[in-house]
This record gives structure tokens, C-alpha cells and sequence, in this order.
């Protein structure tokens, strides 16, 4: 290996390695301690000092699917045997399944609402994106500067209206309502991500297509798109990101139908106070798929969130 | 070959009118592009805060449709520049951001600074590092509340082991001295990547010749990160410093989880005062007054800063 100036000394790297180690390891344990509450039992979790090792059990995420009534004993003995684990679970704390919780149903919105306007953002943004990078439009600077101001607005300040506005026209607590109001908070990101890569592709590419006789429109969605695939799949991760993690317009706009998992997990309770591992179980299955994605897609990311601030 | 070349050109000449006759002109098509784009941003953006605007001079109520709406002139502003809790709540808010971002500037670079030693799998703790940023602020406000429980919270656990205090004699969110800084621990730990990123894509844009000339003008090791590694990943760090600012100054999805603004109003920061005075009292003349005003605020500070920004640019 040559020597350089720049290079650190292999006990520098040691060094150096090692604090990173160290506070990455800090930093996971509030992670880590969500997911081992999430597997234990309601005592566990609130035992002193706090249990490091326990036995691991699934009452939480029965708890988190499940509501339940309290029954007297002489009713638990007149009840047929549990049909499953769950029930068994359950009869051990002098309860009954009285059905289903509205978990699923608010994880299920947070996936309609995540997706739905992550595609919209998406498929708006990129045209959109394709027209000022390719396009002369009058005031394109201040219109991408306007664009972008849109963000600094706290989001209680836009709720005012939008809650009005959403009264009027029937769109409160509705699916719809909340994916265009997630599109137009994520468009002007995407915007202004999106115009960065498709900066990069060179124009020689179109204009090669178009000598060749396509019409602009083949030749944004035939030479352009497949270029920019990369760019607009770290986009459409981070609109889904912020889409999936909400919470402000999601906790004043919309309280049933369409309410999304991050108001309704802090709202779990058990009897008797808060029901800690099934926040927890909910929590954990809420946050998992989006660590999972940011491992799997760290090269992408990474780069995506320097390269959306950087280039400003 | 070249026959085919010419063939080409000749080709390309008339292009302009190729592309009328095949499909829309280019600034038709530039127009439906963008035009979706405007439109959402028209509809939910503009028009709503053209809307607050206005209800900022009106002494309407959203839970009370039936009562007449009067135009008050500027008195929601006066009343807002003269009521002292909206004092008390930017008082909260300067806190939160002076300490979050004082924080998070130094863990944030130091950790950038280490990570650029390039030691083995840098990458991947990069990553685990980064995982904080990338989860909702809600649940996991939410979850903190339970770290931060006087006797059976792991967070007291931990620093009663390592300062010898009673587990339940201290209450992070309960108590008034406390509170500010519980959420200024949970801000850090969940933003400090952020800064480390951006610092990270700073130094990794210095070119090694510049630190190679310095080294032939024996420019000891301290000096160069003074005079090269400090100024040239300023530009970013205070870009990372803009980014962290707008975004506490707006804070509220953490905050509102793990305190709600108590102990009594002591971390009641502007957007959660707003939000007690926009859909708690219903005063939605009012609420949209300081809703203008918090936005005037922070374009303003932005301005300013982006202007400072742009200077050090240049140096």
C-alpha cells in the first residue's frame, strides 16, 4: 500500500472505530428496549430494576390485536376450553377476547395513506421535475424557491384551513383527504429531488430520440424515466418515509376512518393503566419495516438525504 | 457511415417542426407538467394560508359557524405581542433550539470527523446511527415517556447506576427543571445523524491534495483541521444548522408525546401553544394571527441566515 498524508494511522482507525461503535451501540438500546418490552408480559415490563432477560412472551401483540373484558371467575370456569393461544393467554389475566382491536385497521390506513401519496407525489413531482429541468418556464427560480418555502410553515399553522376547508368539502377523516394533503407537503421535496437527477442525465440522450422521431412524450417516458429510475425510487422512500411517520395533520384532521398508526399507538391502553408491551408490540411492528428498509437501502438513502440538502 | 451521419443531420434540421407536427409543443407540455404540481400547491398551500391571512383579522370561532364573524383590524396581533404566555412559549422554543442544535452541531461533527478515519465497516454503523432519524417522532416520543418512568424506567436505571441516585427520586418529565432537557436528550439522540450526515458529505468533499500541500508546508495536524477541515465543512454545517432550526422551531409531533408542553406550560413551545389555542379554545381568529406571525418569523430568520450562508460560501 502506498503511503499518503491523508490516510489515519491504523490505531487512528482503531480509535475512531471504536467510539462510532460505542455510540451507535447507545444510540440502538431505546430501540432495542421497544422491541424486547414488546415481548414481555405486562409485569415484566414494569418490574425493578428493569429486566434485561425475561421469558419472552406474546401477550403484548395479543393485547395490541385484541380487546378485552374482564370476567368474573365463575364465568371463566363456565366458559368452553380456549380454542387458542391467544385465548388461553388472555383467560390467564381473568379475561375474555371481547374482538378484534382497531389495530389493524389504522396500520392499514398508514399503508393506503403512505403509498397512495407516495405515488401521487411521485408521478406529480416527476413531470413536474422533467418540465423545470428541461424547460424554460417564466420565474422556474422563484416558482422551485416558492415551492420549497411551503415546508417552513409549522404544520398546525396550514391545519387551521385545511381543517375548515376539509369541513366543507367532506373531506375530513377520509382516505382521500389525507393523501392529497401528505402530496402537496412531500411534492416540494420530490420537486426538488427529483430535478436534481434528472439535472444529471444528459440532454444529448432526448434529443437524440426526438431527431429519431419520437414525439416529448416518448421521449420522456421511453429515454428519461428508465434514466432516472434510481432517483425516483430514493424519492419515493423518503415521501413514503415522512408520509408513514406524520403525525400533526394526522392527529387534528382525522380521528376514525382514516386515522393512520402514529396518533393511535400512544392511545393504547390496557386495563389498568398503560398497556406498555403492547405500545411496544404496536411500535414495533409500526417501526421495524422502515429500519429494515434503511439497512437494506443504506447506499441510496444515504445518499439521497446529503444530496437533497447539499445541492440547495 | 458518413452518408448515414449526413442523413441524420439533414434530419435534425427540421426538428422544431417535427416536434409541432408530432405530438404538443413544448410549452404545451411544460405547462401540463407543472400545472398539477401548482394546482396542489394552490389548493392545499396558498389558498389556505391566504385563508389564515384573513381569519387573522377576524374574531372567527371554528366551533361557533353561526356567530357573526367581525373584521378586528390588527387587535389578534396586539393581543398576541402583548400576551405573556406567547413570551413564555418562544422562551421554550429558544431553549429547545438553542441546546438541541448546540448538541447536536458537536455530537453530530465529531461523529462525521470519525466515521471519515474510514475505519472497517463504517458504513454499516453509519447506518445504525441513522436509524433514529428515519422513525416517526410520535411513537417514538411516546415509547421515551416510558424510558423516562421514575422508578421502573430504563433511563433512570441507567443513570442511577452510574450517579448513585435513587431511581425514583428524580421525574425527567415531571419535574420543572428537568422537563426542558428530557426532550432536548430525545431531539439529540433522534437528530444528531441528520447534522452527522451533512457533515459527513462536507468532509468527504475536501480534496486530499489541499491536506497533502499542507502537509509539504508542515502544517502541524492541528493547525489543518483548523485552517482546512473547520472552514471548509462550515458551508455545510450551517446548512445542517438551517435545516435543524426550521425544523424545531415547527417541532410538536415529539414534543406533545413525551410532555404535551407540562410540566404546568414549561415546554409549551409556539406550535404547541398554537395547537391549544387553534383546537382546544377554539380562538381560530387568534391562533391564525400567531400562525402568520411564527411563519413571518421564521422566513425571516431563514433569510437572514441563508444571506450569512451565502458569505461563507464565497469566502
Amino acid at each position: 500500500m502506498s503511503y499518503s498524508v491523508t490516510e489515519p494511522s491504523p490505531r487512528q482507525k482503531w480509535l475512531a472505530g471504536t467510539l462510532v461503535i460505542l455510540y451507535a451501540v447507545i444510540t440502538m438500546i431505546p430501540l432495542l428496549w421497544i422491541m424486547m418490552t414488546g415481548f414481555k408480559t405486562p409485569p415484566d415490563s414494569i418490574s425493578y430494576p428493569p429486566k434485561v432477560f425475561f421469558e419472552p412472551s406474546v401477550e403484548g401483540y395479543v393485547n395490541l390485536f385484541t380487546t378485552r373484558t374482564r370476567v368474573s371467575p365463575e364465568q371463566l370456569e363456565s366458559l368452553p376450553p380456549p380454542e387458542n393461544f391467544a385465548e388461553e393467554i388472555v383467560r390467564n389475566r381473568d379475561m375474555v377476547i371481547a374482538g378484534p382491536s382497531k389495530f389493524a385497521g389504522r396500520f392499514l390506513n398508514s399503508v393506503i395513506i403512505g403509498f397512495g401519496s407516495t405515488f401521487l407525489s411521485i408521478f406529480l413531482g416527476t413531470l413536474a421535475a422533467y418540465a423545470f429541468s428541461r424547460f424554460r418556464i417564466p420565474l422556474a427560480d422563484d416558482l422551485l424557491f416558492f415551492i420549497l418555502s411551503t415546508r417552513m410553515m409549522p404544520p398546525i399553522a396550514v391545519a387551521i384551513p385545511i381543517f375548515l376547508m376539509y369541513r366543507k368539502l367532506g373531506l375530513s377523516d377520509t382516505h382521500l383527504g389525507m393523501i392529497l394533503l401528505y402530496t402537496a407537503v412531500n411534492i416540494s421535496l420530490a420537486v426538488w429531488l427529483l430535478k436534481g437527477f434528472i439535472d444529471e442525465i444528459p440532454r444529448e440522450y432526448e434529443e437524440a430520440a426526438l431527431i429519431d422521431g419520437y414525439t416529448r412524450f416518448q421521449a420522456f417516458y421511453k429515454v428519461v424515466l428508465p434514466q432516472a429510475a434510481t432517483g425516483i425510487a430514493s424519492t419515493a422512500i423518503f415521501c413514503l418515509i415522512f408520509a408513514w411517520n406524520e403525525y400533526a395533520f394526522a392527529v387534528l384532521l382525522t380521528s376514525g376512518t382514516a386515522q393512520t398508526a402514529p396518533p393511535f399507538i400512544p392511545t393504547i391502553i390496557g386495563v389498568g393503566g398503560l398497556d406498555w408491551p403492547a405500545i411496544a408490540a404496536g411500535a414495533t411492528l409500526f417501526l421495524l419495516p422502515v429500519m429494515i428498509f434503511t439497512v437494506m437501502l443504506r447506499k441510496h438513502l444515504l445518499r439521497g438525504i446529503t444530496f437533497g440538502a447539499v445541492r440547495k | 457511415m458518413s452518408e448515414k451521419t449526413i442523413d441524420r443531420l439533414a434530419s435534425a434540421t427540421p426538428v422544431r417542426v417535427a416536434r409541432k407536427v408530432k405530438g404538443l409543443s413544448d410549452r404545451a407540455i411544460a405547462w401540463i407538467f407543472v400545472g398539477p404540481t401548482i394546482f396542489l400547491l394552490l389548493a392545499i398551500n396558498i389558498f389556505p394560508l391566504l385563508w389564515t391571512i384573513n381569519l387573522s383579522f377576524t374574531n372567527f370561532k371554528a366551533n361557533r359557524l353561526n356567530r357573526e364573524v367581525k373584521y378586528i383590524g390588527l387587535r389578534n396581533y396586539e393581543r398576541i405581542l402583548g400576551d405573556a404566555d406567547v413570551w413564555l412559549s418562544m422562551q421554550a422554543t429558544a431553549h429547545f433550539l438553542f441546546w438541541t442544535l448546540f448538541f447536536q452541531v458537536l455530537i453530530g461533527f465529531t461523529l462525521a470527523w470519525l466515521i471519515n478515519k474510514k475505519f472497517r465497516g463504517n458504513d454499516l454503523w453509519t447506518t445504525i446511527i441513522v436509524l433514529p432519524m428515519m422513525l416517526s417522532p410520535a411513537v417514538v416520543g411516546n415509547f421515551w415517556t416510558f424510558l423516562y418512568q421514575p422508578q421502573i424506567g430504563l433511563f433512570n436505571y441507567i443513570m442511577t447506576f452510574f450517579t448513585g441516585a435513587d431511581p425514583s427520586s428524580f421525574d425527567m418529565l415531571g419535574s420543572v427543571d428537568l422537563a426542558p432537557w428530557a426532550i432536548v436528550i430525545v431531539d439529540t439522540w433522534m437528530w444528531t445523524p441528520f447534522v452527522m450526515l451533512i457533515c459527513l458529505a462536507g468532509l468527504r468533499s475536501i480534496p486530499d491534495y489541499i491536506y497533502e500541500a499542507a502537509e509539504i508546508d508542515r502544517a502541524s495536524k492541528l493547525r489543518q483541521f483548523f485552517t482546512i477541515t473547520v472552514p471548509m465543512v462550515l458551508p455545510f454545517l450551517m446548512l445542517a444548522i438551517l435545516f435543524r432550526g426550521i425544523e424545531n422551531f415547527k417541532m410538536f409531533d415529539l414534543v406533545v408525546q413525551l410532555t404535551g408542553g407540562g410540566p404546568g406550560s414549561i415546554t409549551e413551545m409556539a406550535s404547541i401553544n398554537l395547537k391549544r389555542e387553534a383546537f382546544e379554545k377554539w380562538r381560530t381568529g387568534y391562533s391564525s394571527a400567531f400562525a402568520i406571525i411564527l411563519f413571518v418569523t421564521v422566513f425571516g430568520l431563514a433569510s437572514v441566515y441563508v444571506k450569512a450562508l451565502n458569505k461563507v460560501k464565497e469566502r
